[in-house]
């Protein structure tokens, strides 16, 4: 039987109602708490500063310079003298490839970098300041998303003097239109937003809403997109050396070697081998570092 | 509606027209002089009726008003290196070319993008979907041209596949076999992202609220799929056509380079090479006009198809 | 009396990452035909997915409707239907009307296809004939120019004119059930009430019986017959609407009562709000779930699931207050309304 000493009324404590247990992290905390749980972005990550550290330290690994030719041993297979081998002139491969990493991780991030200054500055007054300034800038940016991409960086290339910087200001010229958008974007979701009303409701200072409000939202998509920025950069220059106009010897990118490789593919395939798959997983490591980082910084986007 | 489509046109000319001036102003503000290497070879009459031909002796404003004035009735001038060589005769005998190893990779990569995307958010966690997400990875690290290089390397000259060329002087189908691994490269990087974007697309259809009130009504599990489903997650695809049109031209070009596809892209490499600046800015303004006549297509295209957009320019 | 619906132990689970959340633990109701049963509770409280396992629209997996659990359709098992089966109850003797009109609605379908739908699969009807009907259907719940209408898009229609829209589709084969959720909790108050009424009328005019869910009792009192009052997956009342509002038992029923605001309160009282949020479905408690938030909670409720007490033929509480140790217990307020004193 129920035990009668049971029925008397205790009512409820308040202080068991609204209790919030977990410590309260900050965005980028929670962010990076978040990345670090992805087993496949922290691989990515990994991988990435370890190519990054080789294409610096690389060619001191090897005794062999990057330019010095020797028709002596044209063309040998790798895991010799020479790791990679040799190419057609007698170059060391192992040498070749970083140094052409260097170029083009140069490129990637160089590009992305301006890219990315030129569309926030755009993109930031568009959004700030509205109105016919919007739309005219807006005119401008349809107009040069209707070219196409590569025909205009085919033409800048041959008009102007070769080299790298020219090849990395050409093929910024078009690309900061995305970056614009995004941050036009977010600066005019800010400007209507409730929770900028809110704060401002509460008194908060315009720098200290642009601060704590539009630097942190902005800059996770920022970062984002430069994860897929670096590579398309990559792909770009290797396209463009396939078209003769890329890096110009004597420097070297992982395109120019491609390039080189498809040449005597038939009959050296290792030429070949060692830049494509250089490019191929760089190329994936910073694509699945970019996803990585989205469903960090952006939760909501997770499926 | 018709409105829009006027703007629209309105706008494309204008961007026509920017694209031809600038492609002008940069070719001509190359230093040096564009025949000069083949000057000392000439007589120094023949020199002077060259120079009469191409008006290098006149400034740069009178080529430009002669150059928009051919380009407006559809002339598309000369080769400057190889004298007589018109462009439109170029673009007569090699846009068929690209234009149907590009529209054949366009085709393959929605058919099979598409459906690949559509099996994959259907049966999540199974081997079509691990196949889908491999493919997608694959699109996004191997660039086409890589792409192009592996098949010609591994499938060139097996199954009947020839490894480079072309066949001009045969009828439509003969020459399919030369087109099979040019399209295969071409469409790689488009069935990748349109597989992602598909399954995308059906797996945001799929939660939403009017999907249940389909099965609420009793509505059978075919005419849920298509009439719900596949309506709804098809409409955005629309809007990555633009971009992947834009990739086929520019991708067509290196395609052509590598297989040895006597088509517009090749030409403009050689063009490139030879520093052929007429052949150059005229194919350059060709391929603008072909990619902002596409987009044009796309965007009337997502205009009729989406109801909601209807009604939007008719209430203007 | 012959039962429409009749509902045993009704248990539904979702199987999660975390764990199993046990969103329906318990459940037993019946409907006669032609009346209107209002399921009333918070958000979280288990009232959609009970509906929704009406018509085995949960979607299993994750979901799972446990076995023991019955649900009985004109004496048609609706759990030991076949695919085939189920299309045709769903839609033909069972409709369900949904919460947020602006996304039930496909927007690439006219709203007249939408509605003939309907009718096509369960009427075997025409194209013509069903489309014809539709525009019947659509005048039938006052939308003016049907013709026009029917050949618009979702997009084209105004808030409460599509969730007309939606009570044409649900109600176009005459169903003997509408599970209305949450009909009007996406409207405005003005609209609400235009809604309410209509169904009123239609289920005179068709004699269709209604769940009504709601999480709003201002809502229910014109419109049910009867109440139930849900809370972490159980019902914890259940009543006629006189018996609920003239003498309710349970104190999570009177703080809902309080809960709802009147214009006519003499005080400048804050706004009632039960303390406390509903507990963690994933680790339901032992006792009765409401005791952790209830001013008049005993040791007893925190062990032990109260047993049902019967009132009448049709009011039954769970509540330990109902047993002969429990003190009495004076309830805060009568017919519904603010609270005299503090809280």
């Amino acid at each position: 039987m129920l035990d009668k000493n049971k029925f008397r009324i205790v009512g409820c404590s308040d202080a068991d109602a609204d209790v919030i247990n977990r410590p309260n992290i900050t965005y980028w905390g929670d962010a990076w708490r978040r990345l670090k749980k992805n087993p496949i972005a922290m691989a990515s990550l990994i991988f990435l500063i370890i190519m990054i550290f080789m294409c610096v330290f690389g060619p001191y690994l090897t005794p062999h310079k990057y330019d010095t030719q020797n028709y002596d041993i044209l063309d040998k297979t790798p895991f010799g003298n020479h790791y990679f081998g040799t190419d057609n002139l007698g170059r060391d491969l192992f040498a070749r490839t970083w140094m052409g990493g260097r170029v083009s991780l140069y490129i990637g991030f160089a590009g992305t970098l301006i890219e990315i200054l030129i569309g926030c500055l755009y993109g930031g007054i568009c959004g700030y300041f509205g109105g016919k300034i919007d739309m005219f800038m807006m005119r401008v940016i349809e107009v040069l998303t209707s070219i196409p991409y590569t025909i205009v960086i085919i033409l800048l290339l041959i008009v102007l003097p070769p080299g790298i910087n020219t090849l990395i200001f050409a093929m910024c010229i078009i690309g900061w239109v995305g970056i614009a958008r995004l941050v036009r974007g977010q600066v005019m979701q800010l400007k209507t937003s409730e929770y900028v009303m809110a704060a401002q409701a509460l008194g908060a200072s315009s720098s200290r809403i642009i601060i704590k409000h539009l630097i942190p939202n902005t800059i996770g998509i920022i970062i984002v997109y430069m994860s897929m920025d670096v590579p398309a950069f990559i792909f770009e220059e290797a396209f463009l050396s396939f078209l003769g106009l890329g890096v110009q010897a004597p420097n070297t990118s992982w395109g120019a070697l491609v390039f080189a490789g498809q040449g005597v593919m038939a009959n050296h395939v290792h030429e070949l081998i060692f830049p494509c798959v250089a490019i191929c997983l760089t190329v994936l490591a910073f694509n699945l570092l970019g996803d990585g980082l989205r469903d960090a910084l952006d939760p909501k986007l997770r499926q | 509606m018709a409105r829009y489509i006027l703007k629209r046109v309105g706008l494309m000319f204008i961007t026509l027209w920017v694209i031809a001036t600038v492609t002008f102003c940069l070719i001509n503000s190359v230093p040096g002089d564009p025949i000069g290497s083949k000057a000392k070879a000439l007589s120094p009459t023949a020199e002077k009726a060259i120079r009469k031909k191409y008006k290098l002796d006149q400034p740069a404003y009178v080529r430009y008003a002669d150059y928009m004035k051919n380009l407006a009735t559809g002339d598309m001038g000369e080769s400057i290196i190889f004298v007589g060589k018109s462009v439109n005769t170029i673009i007569k005998n090699e846009f068929p070319v690209s234009a149907r190893i590009g529209l054949q990779a366009v085709i393959f990569g929605l058919v099979i993008g598409l459906s690949l995307g559509i099996l994959a958010a259907f049966k999540r966690n199974t081997w079509i979907d691990y196949l889908v997400i491999l493919i997608a990875i694959l699109g996004v690290s191997i660039p086409g041209f890589v792409m192009a290089i592996l098949l010609q390397y591994g499938l060139g000259g097996k199954l009947g596949l020839p490894t480079i060329g072309w066949e001009s002087k045969t009828r439509f189908f003969t020459a399919f076999k030369y087109t099979v691994l040019p399209m295969l490269a071409l469409s790689f990087g488009g069935i990748a992202s349109n597989a992602r974007f598909m399954k995308t697309s059906v797996l945001d259809v799929i939660n939403q609220d009017y999907v249940m009130t389909a099965k609420a009504k009793g509505v059978a599990k075919i005419p849920l799929i298509f009439s719900h489903i596949l309506r709804n997650a098809l409409l955005p695809v629309i809007t990555i056509l633009g971009p992947r049109i834009a990739g086929i031209i520019t991708g067509g070009i290196v395609i052509e380079q590598i297989f040895a596809i006597p088509g517009l892209g090749r030409e403009l490499v050689s063009a490139i090479g030879n520093r052929d600046y007429t052949v150059i800015m005229s194919l350059t303004v060709f391929f603008a006009f072909l990619y902002v006549v596409s987009l044009l297509l796309v965007d009337i295209a997502y205009v009729l198809v989406d109801p909601r957009i209807k009604l939007e320019n008719s209430k203007k | 009396m012959e039962k429409l619906l009749d509902v045993k132990n009704l248990k539904v689970s979702y199987h999660t990452y975390a764990g199993e959340v046990q969103s329906v633990r318990g459940v037993d109701f019946y409907m006669k035909n032609g009346e209107t049963l209002a399921i009333v509770g918070e958000s979280g409280c288990g009232k959609s997915v009970t509906a929704k396992s009406l018509m085995r629209l949960i979607q299993t997996p994750p979901g799972e409707i446990k076995e023991g659990s019955q649900i009985l359709l004109d004496g048609k098992d609706v759990l030991k239907m076949n695919e085939t089966e189920l299309r045709e109850l769903r839609g033909g003797d069972v409709s369900m009307v949904f919460q947020d009109p602006m996304t039930s609605l496909n927007p690439t379908m006219n709203i007249g296809k939408q509605i003939a739908e309907t009718l096509i699969i369960h009427r075997g009807m025409s194209k013509s004939e069903a489309f014809e009907e539709a525009v019947k259907m659509l005048k039938l719940v006052n939308i003016p120019n049907a013709e026009k209408r029917a050949k618009q898009y979702p997009h084209e229609f105004s808030g409460g004119m599509r969730q007309r829209a939606m009570i044409a589709i649900a109600l176009a084969c005459q169903p003997k059930l509408l599970i209305a959720d949450e009909p009007t909790t996406a409207l405005d108050v003005t609209i609400q009430a235009q809604i309410m009424d209509l169904m009123k009328d239609l289920q005179d005019k068709l004699g269709t019986a209604v769940i009504l869910i709601t999480h709003d009792l201002g809502v229910v009192a014109d419109f049910a017959d009867r109440i139930q009052v849900m809370y972490s997956g159980l019902i914890i009342e259940r009543g006629t609407v006189t018996e609920i509002f003239d003498n309710p038992q349970h104190p999570y029923t009177w703080a809902l009562l309080q809960s709802v605001p009147r214009l006519d309160t003499a005080h400048k009282d804050t706004l009632y709000s039960i303390k406390g949020t509903p507990p963690d479905l994933l680790n339901p408690p032992v006792g009765c779930p409401f005791a952790a938030r209830c001013d008049f909670a005993m040791d007893i409720c925190k062990e032990a699931m109260p047993e049902y007490t019967s009132l009448s033929d049709t009011h039954g509480v769970h509540c330990w207050l109902q047993h002969p140790y429990a003190p009495k217990v004076e309830r805060p307020i009568g017919n519904g309304g603010a609270a005299n004193g503090t809280r």
